[in-house]
């Protein structure tokens, strides 16, 4: 059926629309599951990596436009998931592949899709909504396929109805339910309390290669539980959603901090502990959702080029110093594209998290050396 | 830190002539190199003997040396300028091995000159294969496995290890030259041979073979604070076995995962870094085996190459540009982004499009020559097109090179032919190959079986299925609605498909018809760097159909400035190569200046013309007249469009001429219709009759029998051509009757829609070639060359020099006034090119060209004259008398009234035989004829002529030998004229060797000379005149060619070439030793003179700057003393 539906649309193919909160219309044909589906549109630049893009929790509730046209090529494995499902409430390409070409490729992208339920719209002009966010911003949107096309002011109604991002708490829906333990392949070097507000897959893998135990815990661990690991470092994940609604995971950071454990975040981990240290949070225009992004080091003026996810940011100038309850602390990397806080440090206390991703899956692997980071930190004070 | 400050002169040397392998892309990155050179303030000298570069331009840098670029003159450069450091890594290989050369000779310390950009171990690290592997597994990398040879012996044995097949790779060859595949003992032996011979250093890498894989290659860059980023990925439809220049190419790469394509970024970082290439780019490529997805890495390059010329236009990101700054000091962060503006260059651009190359062959210049693809690059140009889909790219692209089949569908299929033909067909790479897919699929044949004779992926290959299910929707549709047309323009099909495969519509201009009925046409998006997350300033284009109705079009309106809009030259080819671009871009740089906003249209990758702050706006698209019709409708709607040139691009644009006039379309300059009187051979004679000026005999012949008529009338021997030609395309002189027959059965093939030409062929006689510029009132004479070979050698293949040099003052005012009558009788305005041939003092008409010709750029040059910015102004309305008065012309006098002291500049064509072996891997004929073969051109210039030529031969083909042997065997007719220059040889210390006729002439002149069999002489048959012992059991020419017993040749042939003759195996075994083989008497004289200057030693450099400065000097006193000031005639246009 696929094959039918991406021959050319010479009246084939069920009819999609992407329907934006500013009233604005794109239409496509259907591709994955059909129905409707809503959240905040969102696009994403990078060229590879949707299998990644999809499954990483920090997308939920987001509908996600590839910038990249031509989407599916190497089908779908069983390896490269970031989690255990495809989180992006929606998906929306231009090109999807027909055949998928991969000697890994298990299924095609669209039988994934279709399997997990997840409505998707194709051949829409992906340039021209992105365009769009980037003048307007990230906004509400629905995707719309087969009998749930209606007319626009419908379709748009839908879309009003649907619930905004800004003051949206997911952590808790993406975390996990009960707490797990990946281990390294090796000996045991070091035991780490990882919160899980949307956790990658490739996270506690990296750890784990550096002889890390790691100990997934729910969102909603508390303080005890997370001593009860008897953690040698405590890590913040990213994830999904307004930093500024996830207070007990603020609060959690504050007394990890105050015992001087030491601390890595990545991502929404940042936006937390930023927050911890006094810092304010913002929502960013269209946020930052790529792997070509340049992240300056302010220490060494080196450069990064990391994959990123975000939304929110860290309030913060290039390189600033500032005081905090736990000592000082530096806006250790920014963004020379735009000057976005891309990561702090604490000068007193071993604590330090970036905004970018150094586990990658998908994106490029320059920051991993940040998990070496964290081991040293953990060696310091062990 | 910012820019170094212990720098301030700066030494960039350019790549030479283009040649295959090594093309326009080094002028484009060496134009980027100077501007930005001086645009940071730094002095900038320069080396190129290429004139038809736009960096070879005076205004590019302080001071431009057109020498060749070897070591002996660029130390003599570096001697009278004395630069600080020395930029060698955006010339190519030529420019690098010069480099390595001075570094090791101590030219470099002995003069204090730093080489930035590279270092000079890294380098060879990078080249060294053996050095290279070694790099590649401590940086973790996988590489095939092989071993260096330097011997037969040592290859024989590492084979018997790898088993066949195995690739030879001959160690620092140029465009993978020398390499190849061997599947068999008897090829292993013959090409391993060939390799050790090819190598400066004997050396050969006998490699585990990849045929097959994928291929894939990166673009990195990195800053001396060691940051890397990876500016574009290209992955080849073509697996491994098939040179990257040759392959269709497509970017970004389209079938790795995320985890793959990283991990080829951290190999690809981690042996950049091994290596320590310096500051600057490079390029990796790789293979990855399609089942087990085993990753090697197969070579690097360690400077800015054909690829990253590519990268460049593929992604915004000017790699050139960059690497120049980067070489001065400059971090990527301390680099602005141009395209955005805001964001810096520390960051690795997105792309949301497709891009194609598809490589652009010339197989039928060379008869004989294998057309398989293979690790030796052979392509001569390509063409790129973007698209947002790849088929929409493919599409484009294929009908941007401008092959015979524009697209899929639009030629008959071969008859007679299976489909186990065709499958079988596939498993040798061949040009055209994806025809042959597709044509495969059509007829029936699975994806599987495709691809498994392919090699190429079943990603690609269902693309192309997905054309053929399209291709059965269209051609089965009851009418063409607008669903599904727009559905076919995404998928990148033409008007002109889909007319062929809708008759009833009335061909392509019906299609479109129906099309802008139907409200069908193109959005225009931009080329970003950044998938549109930032916005973008600068304005270049490409074409796209989008099916969402919300789909917008990027062009900004500008209302201010009237746009004038260059039509570019398309693909690099024999016939229409970077001298087009040059005018082109003077075009765009003088219209700028005179008030307009200018607009490009082109897709050739490695031109100037396609960088994207060359003009005000850039349309990467192909030159058709669908595509470039659409962009004429997206400036009209955005602005006032006042002016449409096509007349500087070569015949590509000039062919469009008259259905754009007819579509409305502004087009400036000489009318269609101009074009049709100088181009159609009947009105072209009768605009010579009604002047009075002679024309060799000739007719048109549209048949057999017709053609022998002709010849039979017009006296042999005859020149032969299908009408419409450039570069000569199926030229040929024919001596009799049956050479005759032989023709037209060829040409006929060649051409089917028009008739043939046959010409009375003047032997004999001299040929002069014209440059001039025309604006309906006066005429400025740009400038007149003296062809050194006879007429019949086409003029682009012809050395030429300039001022002539045995003209007189009388030939060369009949040249003026015949030039004056032909713009006029024809109409011109703007640049005319006209060919003469002077025999027995009449001045005969060849041909008449109503556009830049291909030595434009090499007149300018010579005579510091800028004719193609000049003939843009002409074109837009300026007189001649304006521009003297303005100061782009002389003021006084033109190219034909140059001081008599002006310096005499030669043009010598570069050829490319040697590239070409024959199935049996034999050399292919290295003849000249009317047929153009060069693919490109230098320029030597000096005081005297012998010393202009000697220069212009070290620069095309390195230095002629100034003692040793000499072998000569030349046709009956020339033999009187060579008596001379042999003699001369003779007394200058060569031994002279000689074929027994031409001995016996020789010898009767006094000229002392050894007989050698003749390569048809069976052995130990008796050569009549041969010295005792010389005779039966002597090696023959060939052999003793062959092992490197002769150091030049003089070999002049008769009639056609062809395996039996004599000629054509010395002149073969001559390309294959790089041994020079002069094939003309005049050439062979002006080898003499350009001999006994090298001999007398007496040849330095001189600058560009300074012999226009002495040239303009000179003319000035001359005009002084006709009593003609320059300020006078200024005044008179006030």
């Amino acid at each position: 059926m696929s094959r039918q539906t991406f021959r050319v649309n010479a009246g084939g193919g069920t009819p999609a629309a992407l329907v934006l909160e500013d009233g604005s219309v794109f239409r496509g044909l259907r591709y994955g599951a059909a129905g409707r589906a809503f959240g905040e549109v969102v696009f994403c630049t990078g060229m590879t990596g949707y299998q990644e893009t999809l499954t990483d929790p920090s997308y939920h509730k987001q509908i996600v436009v590839q910038t990249a046209p031509q989407i599916g090529n190497t089908g779908w494995n069983d390896e490269d998931d970031e989690s255990s499902r495809i989180w992006v409430a929606g998906y929306a390409v231009r090109d999807p592949a027909r055949v998928p070409s991969n000697w890994r490729s298990a299924r095609s992208l669209e039988t994934e899709l279709e399997r997990q339920g997840v409505v998707g719209i194709a051949q829409l002009d992906t340039r021209t909504l992105t365009r769009h966010i980037r003048e307007h911003g990230a906004m509400r949107a629905g995707v719309f396929s087969g009998t749930e096309v209606g007319t626009a002011e419908q379709m748009l109604a839908r879309v009003t109805e649907s619930p905004s991002m800004t003051g949206a708490d997911l952590a808790g829906e993406v975390t996990t339910a009960e707490p797990y333990v990946v281990r390294p392949d090796g000996p045991v070097r070091y035991r780490v309390a990882a919160v899980d507000m949307g956790i990658k897959s490739n996270t506690p893998r990296m750890m784990a290669q550096r002889g890390i135990e790691v100990h997934v815990l729910p969102a909603t661990a508390s303080l005890d539980e997370v001593l009860a690991v008897e953690p040698h470092g405590v890590f913040l994940s990213n994830g999904p959603g307004d930093p500024a609604t996830t207070t007990h995971v603020t609060e959690l950071t504050r007394n990890v901090l105050q015992r001087q454990v030491p601390l890595f975040g990545i991502c929404f981990g940042n936006q937390i502990l930023g927050r911890a240290l006094g810092l304010g949070t913002y929502k960013m225009r269209y946020g930052h959702r790529g792997m070509n992004i340049p992240v300056m080091d302010t220490a060494t003026r080196r450069i990064a080029i990391t994959a990123q996810n975000h939304g929110f940011a860290l309030e913060g100038e290039p390189g600033a110093r500032f005081s905090s309850p736990y000592g000082a602390a530096t806006i250790s990397h920014h963004c020379p594209n735009d000057g976005t806080v891309e990561g702090v440090r604490c000068l007193d206390v071993p604590a330090f998290s970036v905004q970018y991703h150094p586990e990658a899956a998908a994106g490029p692997h320059d920051a991993a050396v940040l998990f070496d980071e964290f081991v040293s930190l953990m060696e310091g004070a062990s | 830190m910012p820019r170094r400050t212990d720098l301030s002169h700066v030494l960039v040397i350019g790549s030479g002539p283009i040649v295959i392998g090594q093309a326009a892309e080094f002028d484009y990155s060496g134009t980027q190199a100077c501007r930005v050179l001086r645009e940071e303030g730094l002095r900038v000298s320069l080396v190129n003997s290429n004139p038809a570069t736009i960096m070879t331009d005076p205004e590019f840098a302080d001071s431009t040396y057109i020498e060749p670029v070897t070591p002996e003159f660029l130390e003599q450069v570096i001697a009278a300028e004395r630069p600080d450091a020395l930029l060698a890594t955006l010339g190519g290989q030529t420019a690098l091995n010069a480099a390595v050369e001075l570094d090791r000779s101590g030219v470099l310390d002995k003069y204090g000159v730093e080489l930035i950009g590279a270092d000079i171990e890294a380098i060879q690290r990078g080249e060294d294969r053996q050095k290279f592997k070694d790099i590649v597994r401590q940086a973790g990398g996988d590489v095939p496995r092989s071993a260096v040879c330097w011997t037969m012996d040592e290859v024989r044995d590492c084979v018997a290890e790898l088993g066949l097949p195995v690739v030879i790779r001959p160690a620092f060859t140029m465009g993978g030259r020398g390499s190849g595949m061997a599947h068999t003992q008897e090829d292993l032996e013959r090409m391993a041979a060939y390799g050790l011979s090819e190598s400066p250093v004997s050396e050969v890498l006998v490699e585990e073979s990849v045929l097959g894989w994928k291929e894939y290659e990166l673009e990195l860059m990195r800053d001396h604070r060691d940051n890397v980023v990876v500016v574009c990925s290209i992955e080849n439809v073509d697996a491994m076995g098939v040179h990257t220049g040759d392959s269709v190419t497509v970017a970004p790469s389209m079938t790795l995962t995320d985890r793959e394509y990283q991990n080829m970024r951290d190999v690809g970082i981690d042996v950049l870094r091994e290596v320590g290439v310096d500051t600057g780019g490079c390029n990796i490529q790789f293979a990855i085996h399609p089942e087990t997805g085993r990753m090697v890495v197969i070579e690097m390059n360690p400077r800015v190459s054909r690829s990253s010329a590519l990268a460049s236009k593929a992604t915004g990101f000017p790699i050139a540009k960059i690497a120049a700054r980067l070489a001065i000091g400059y971090s990527l962060d301390e680099i602005p982004n141009d395209i955005t503006g805001e964001t810096p260059a520390s960051f690795e651009p997105t792309l949301d499009y497709v891009v194609v190359k598809v490589p652009r062959f010339a197989f039928e210049k060379f008869p004989g020559a294998d057309p398989t693809l293979t690790t030796t690059m052979k392509s001569v140009g390509e063409a790129m097109s973007v698209g947002r889909s790849f088929t929409e790219a493919l599409g484009k692209a294929l009908r941007s090179t401008e092959t015979r089949a524009l697209g899929f569908w639009t030629q008959p299929d071969p008859e007679g032919v299976t489909l186990a033909d065709t499958l079988e067909a596939l498993r040798t790479p061949h040009d055209g190959r994806l025809y042959t897919v597709e044509r495969a699929l059509r007829w029936g044949a699975t994806i599987e079986q495709v691809c498994e004779a392919s090699w190429i992926d079943p990603w690609f290959v269902d693309q192309i299925q997905s054309l053929v299910e399209l291709r059965e929707e269209i051609t089965e549709a009851p009418v063409l609605d607008e669903a599904l047309l727009l559905g076919a323009k995404r998928f990148g099909v033409s008007d002109r498909q889909i007319a062929a495969l809708r008759p009833e519509l009335a061909g392509e201009d019906g299609v479109r018809a129906l099309r802008h009925r139907l409200g069908v046409r193109p959005v225009f998006k931009t080329v970003d760097t950044c998938a549109a997350e930032f916005a973008a300033r600068t304005p270049y284009h490409y074409s796209a159909y989008e099916s969402d109705p919300a789909a917008e079009s990027e062009v900004i309106a500008q209302h201010d400035k009237p746009k004038a809009l260059i039509l570019g030259s398309g693909p690099n080819r024999i016939g229409q190569g970077i001298e087009f671009d040059y005018s082109c871009v003077h075009a765009t740089l003088a219209l700028r200046e005179a008030g307009y906003e200018t607009v490009m249209i082109n897709c050739n990758p490695e031109t100037v013309s396609t960088d994207y702050d060359t003009s005000d706006r850039l349309y990467f698209e192909p030159l058709t007249f669908e595509d470039v019709l659409e962009v004429v409708h997206a400036e009209q709607e955005s602005g006032n469009l006042a002016a449409v040139i096509v007349q500087l691009g070569g015949q590509t644009p000039l062919s469009l001429s008259k259905r754009l006039a007819d579509a409305g379309v502004p087009v400036v300059g000489t009318s269609p219709d101009a074009i049709h009187l100088a181009e159609e051979r009947g009105a072209f004679g009768e605009v010579l009759g009604a002047a009075g000026l002679p024309a060799p005999k000739y007719g048109t012949a549209t048949s057999f029998e017709g053609a022998q008529r002709i010849a039979d009338e017009v006296g042999y021997p005859v020149l032969v051509r299908p009408s419409y030609v450039l570069g000569g395309r199926g030229m040929e002189i024919v001596y009799d009757a049956a050479h005759l027959a032989s023709y037209i059965s060829r040409a006929t093939e060649v051409s089917p829609e028009y008739p043939v030409l046959v010409d009375r062929f003047l032997d004999d006689a001299i040929e002069i070639d014209v440059d001039a510029l025309y604006d309906g009132e006066e005429l400025y004479l740009g400038g007149v060359m003296e062809h050194i070979e006879e007429a019949g050698v086409h003029s682009g293949d012809s050395s030429c020099a300039l001022p002539p040099i045995t003209l007189g003052r009388a030939d060369l005012e009949r040249v003026r006034a015949s030039t004056e009558a032909i713009a006029k009788g024809v109409g011109v305005r703007g640049l005319l090119n006209v060919q003469y041939a002077l025999a027995g003092d009449v001045l005969y008409v060849l041909e008449a060209n109503p556009r830049a010709s291909r030595t434009a750029p090499f007149v300018s040059k010579a005579t510091g004259v800028p004719l193609a910015k000049a003939a843009a102004l002409i074109m837009t309305g300026s007189s001649v008398a304006d521009l003297r008065a303005s100061g782009v012309l002389r003021a006084w006098g033109d190219g034909g009234t140059l001081p008599a002291d002006a310096p005499i500049a030669v043009k010598e064509a570069v050829l490319p035989f040697h590239r070409f072996r024959t199935p049996e891997g034999l050399g292919v004929d290295s003849l000249l004829g009317p047929e153009m073969k060069s693919t490109g051109e230098v320029m030597g210039v000096d005081a005297a002529f012998g010393m202009a030529f000697a220069k212009s031969q070290v620069a095309a083909y390195g230095p002629l030998p100034t003692s040793g042997t000499v072998f000569v065997s030349v046709a009956n007719r020339d033999k009187r004229a060579l008596i001379f220059p042999v003699k001369r040889l003779a007394d200058l210390g060569f031994e002279v060797l000689a074929t027994s006729g031409t001995a016996e002439v020789l010898r009767r002149n006094g000229v002392p000379c050894t007989v050698v069999r003749k390569y048809s002489t069976p052995e130990g048959e008796h050569v009549a005149g041969a010295a005792d012992g010389s005779g039966e059991d002597a090696p023959n020419i060939v052999e003793i060619i062959l092992d490197g017993g002769v150091d030049m040749i003089i070999n002049t042939p008769y009639g056609n070439s062809g395996p039996r003759i004599d000629g054509y195996e010395i002149r073969t075994a001559a390309v294959s030793r790089d041994v020079p083989c002069i094939t003309t008497v005049q050439g062979a004289g002006a080898a003499v003179h350009g001999i006994e200057a090298s001999i007398r030693g007496d040849i330095g450099v001189q600058s560009l700057q300074r012999l226009q400065a002495a040239m303009a000097a000179s003319a000035e006193s001359a005009a002084a003393a006709a009593g003609v000031t320059a300020p006078a005639a200024r005044g008179r246009q006030e």
